[in-house]
């Protein structure tokens, strides 16, 4: 086991890939700086700087995967990726179900996510709900460093479009690049085992599509992805000294859905409570209960989400964003009964 | 239009000492997130800006601030919106990079390149409901590559709008020497679709007057768009804490963080050439070494220049330094007395 933080194991698994795959790929704005060590190692044909053009260069990438390579295209954070939408929307995710299952697009867009460090609404949304809303899109969303490396490799290797979602608090450089620059005068509430910890030796791919269960339970299941997930395991320490068990189920992966672990875990529960940072309405949250309810599963429910555009004010992000206090409430109320 | 130096030094000073003092509450933790600052762009604002009408309208980039201190919007509710403040230009809401003021039509965005549109757009209504009046686009060279601002700009042309397209050249997009990735000049390129673009020096404030006020006078004239170009510094880099600069200036302390993974992925086995890698940390140290450079030079700081041709009436200016930096100290202590009150009452609830 070695010891890594987010950022340096999403590094390290993409300079595996990287060094066994001629094929792979990075390319972005001011990625050779970003990606300072991977543009060293492998050069500028294999790390290649873009204009602040997104239409042009997301769109080649769509294209470049069809064609043979394997992009790992970065839109610095994902609320910038309303500039490359129609590469996404109308053909990343349609090229494989228009050519009858016979061509593919073996592409990963890297972003940063996630707000906390405020930054206000236009730079520090989730969307990954939004993005898993486009059938043929893969959206992964790692909460470790164990999980960041081993998500990056699988979504190298995966034949289909996969945006992987890296968030800013568990991110040490963005945070120190859009957050601090440099000061001590500011704080954050980063997740520490999410922003450094253990990672296996040799990286392997995680399979895509498969939850992972942070914490055991049986008086309700708390389900969501990256930092919300910190947040949730925090409300189970408080929870728990008031006799309640919660379990946590980390999705790890938005679409495809691992339903059949939520399924299990709310089934032995029967009540679902869902941490999502990203928007409520239309969203993750509303998907969950969906796929609960569809299984016939009877369950109490409830959901923690960012329910409006995200405010610059610090307190008032705070009040936005899922926060433990909101979890532990919202808990209470489905372990009593509904009002 | 209003030539004197004394008035457009006033302005500009104004917007420095302004920023200044933003600069200093976000080092000490007052201001969140990111802080881009308009500081060596005063005189392509106030060049432009200070010719404005009411009904004028102003699309923003990201470095918003110097363009509505120039225009006017009151610096305690500017300064309070920095600070969160629900008494804030925006209720607090918005932050540095969405700043908005209705009753000067002008908007901001962190989006790169939005002010193209956006300035058509206000182009468009002034043409229904404002005959003669203007809008005003600011983007930096960056943003040229940007599919809806290259859009924007064959969209005023083909409707012929009232727009200005002010772009700021830096030299620099974040840590990306945006020369590398754009191909052609800009201000050819501009030119090809159908408007004028006219070149002038960023630094030299009664130059952009000059160029700007005959810009301003074909879109008036329902003559169509024009093309400004203007080079500029950013002395304070991409952003306050720009890790490039950290590095420039303090080498040891920050140059340690970056090197120990730099050197280790030089001497890691399968990559590319040991040349071509150690190519890549020459890159990088380059980049360091340009950055530098951007920050020392001072004759390209636009106050010091316009500054230099007042000095001759000494009494005069320092009045006019004193009276400003006053104004500002006065504000600046308004808006920050105001938050700690709010702080406090949150202490007590
Ligand atoms: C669509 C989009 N892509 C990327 C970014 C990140 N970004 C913010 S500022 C910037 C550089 C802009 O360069 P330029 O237009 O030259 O303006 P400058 O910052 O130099 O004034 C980038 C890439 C963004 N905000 N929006």
């Amino acid at each position: 086991m070695r010891t890594m933080t987010f950022s340096g194991a999403i590094e390290d698994a993409l300079a595996t890939a990287m060094a066994e795959d001629k094929r792979v790929v990075i390319m972005g704005e001011d990625v050779q700086m970003l990606r300072v060590n991977l543009f060293t190692r492998f050069g500028k044909e294999r790390v290649l700087a873009a204009p602040i053009s997104e239409s042009a260069f997301v769109g080649a990438a769509v294209a470049a995967a069809m064609a043979g390579l394997r992009p790992v295209v970065e839109v610095m954070l994902v609320d910038f990726i309303g500039v490359a939408t129609d590469a996404l929307l109308n053909h990343a995710a349609k090229i494989e179900a228009f050519s009858g299952g016979k061509w593919q697009v073996p592409m990963v867009v890297r972003t940063a996510c996630g707000g906390g460090y405020g930054d206000g609404g236009q730079h520090e949304q989730s969307l990954w709900g939004w993005l898993a809303h486009i059938p043929g899109l893969t959206v992964v969303v790692p909460s470790t460093p164990a999980d960041a490396g081993g998500l990056m490799l699988a979504a190298i290797e995966y034949e289909s479009p996969v945006i992987y979602l890296e968030h800013k608090l568990l991110a040490d450089y963005w945070l120190d690049y859009l957050g601090s620059g440099g000061r001590k005068t500011v704080k954050y509430d980063i997740p520490e085992p999410g922003a450094k910890g253990t990672v296996p030796d040799r990286w392997q791919p995680l399979p895509i599509g498969k939850a992972v269960i942070r914490r055991q339970g049986v008086d309700i299941t708390m389900a969501g992805v990256g930092v919300g997930i910190y947040r949730a395991l925090e409300a189970a320490d408080i929870l728990e000294k008031e006799g309640v068990a919660a379990e946590i189920l980390d999705l790890r992966t938005i679409s495809p859905l691992d339903t059949e672990a939520l399924k299990e875990s709310v089934s032995k529960t029967g009540r679902l409570l869902v941490v999502d940072e990203d928007y409520r309405d239309f969203g993750l949250s509303g998907e969950l209960a969906a796929r609960i309810l569809e299984a016939r599963i009877p369950v109490k429910y409830e959901r923690v989400c960012t329910a409006k555009t995200i405010p610059y004010n610090r307190e008032l992000e705070d009040q936005t964003l899922p926060n433990t206090k909101m979890i532990v409430e919202k808990a209470r109320r489905l372990i009593g009964s509904y009002p | 239009m209003k030539t004197d130096l004394w008035y457009l030094y006033e302005h500009m000073l104004r917007s420095r000492l302004f920023e200044e003092s933003v600069t200093q509450a976000w080092y000490d933790g007052r201001i969140s997130g990111e802080m881009h600052l308009s500081t060596g762009e005063e005189a392509i604002v106030a060049g432009t800006v200070l010719q404005l009408q009411g009904g004028d309208a102003m699309a923003l980039d990201h470095r918003g601030t110097s363009p509505l201190v120039m225009r006017g919007v009151d610096l305690v509710l500017l300064f309070r919106e920095f600070l969160g403040h629900p008494e804030g230009l925006c209720a607090g809401k918005g932050g540095h990079m969405h700043l908005f003021s209705k009753e000067h039509l002008a908007a901001s965005s962190g989006i790169v390149g939005a002010s193209g549109p956006a300035a058509a757009g206000f182009a468009l209504a002034a043409r229904y409901l404002r005959p003669g009046n203007v809008a005003l686009a600011f983007f930096g060279e960056g943003a040229m590559n940007q599919g809806m601002m290259l859009e924007s700009m064959n969209l005023a042309v083909a409707w012929n709008l009232p727009v200005v397209f002010i772009c700021k050249d830096s030299k620099w997009a974040i840590t990306t020497v945006s020369a590398s990735v754009t191909g052609g000049s800009l201000v050819e390129r501009a030119r090809s679709f159908g408007m004028p673009a006219l070149e002038v020096d960023g630094a030299d404030v009664e130059n952009v007057q000059t160029v700007a006020h005959e810009a301003l006078a074909r879109a008036r004239n329902r003559k169509g768009p024009t093309f400004l170009y203007a080079p500029c510094v950013h002395p304070e880099g991409h952003l306050l804490g720009d890790p490039l600069l950290r590095i420039a200036r303090h080498p040891l302390k920050e140059m340690g963080k970056v090197a120990g993974p730099l050197l280790k992925s030089v001497t890691r086995a399968k990559g590319s050439s040991v040349t071509k890698r150690t190519g890549g940390i020459g890159a990088v140290t380059s980049l360091i070494g340009k950055t530098t450079k951007m920050n020392i030079l001072p004759q390209k700081d636009p106050l010091k220049v316009v500054r230099k041709n007042l000095q001759r009436e000494k009494s005069r200016l320092r009045k006019l330094e004193d009276k400003v930096s006053e104004e500002i100290r006065v504000a600046v202590t308004t808006a920050m007395l105001s938050s700690e009150t709010i702080e406090r009452k949150g202490d007590l609830s």
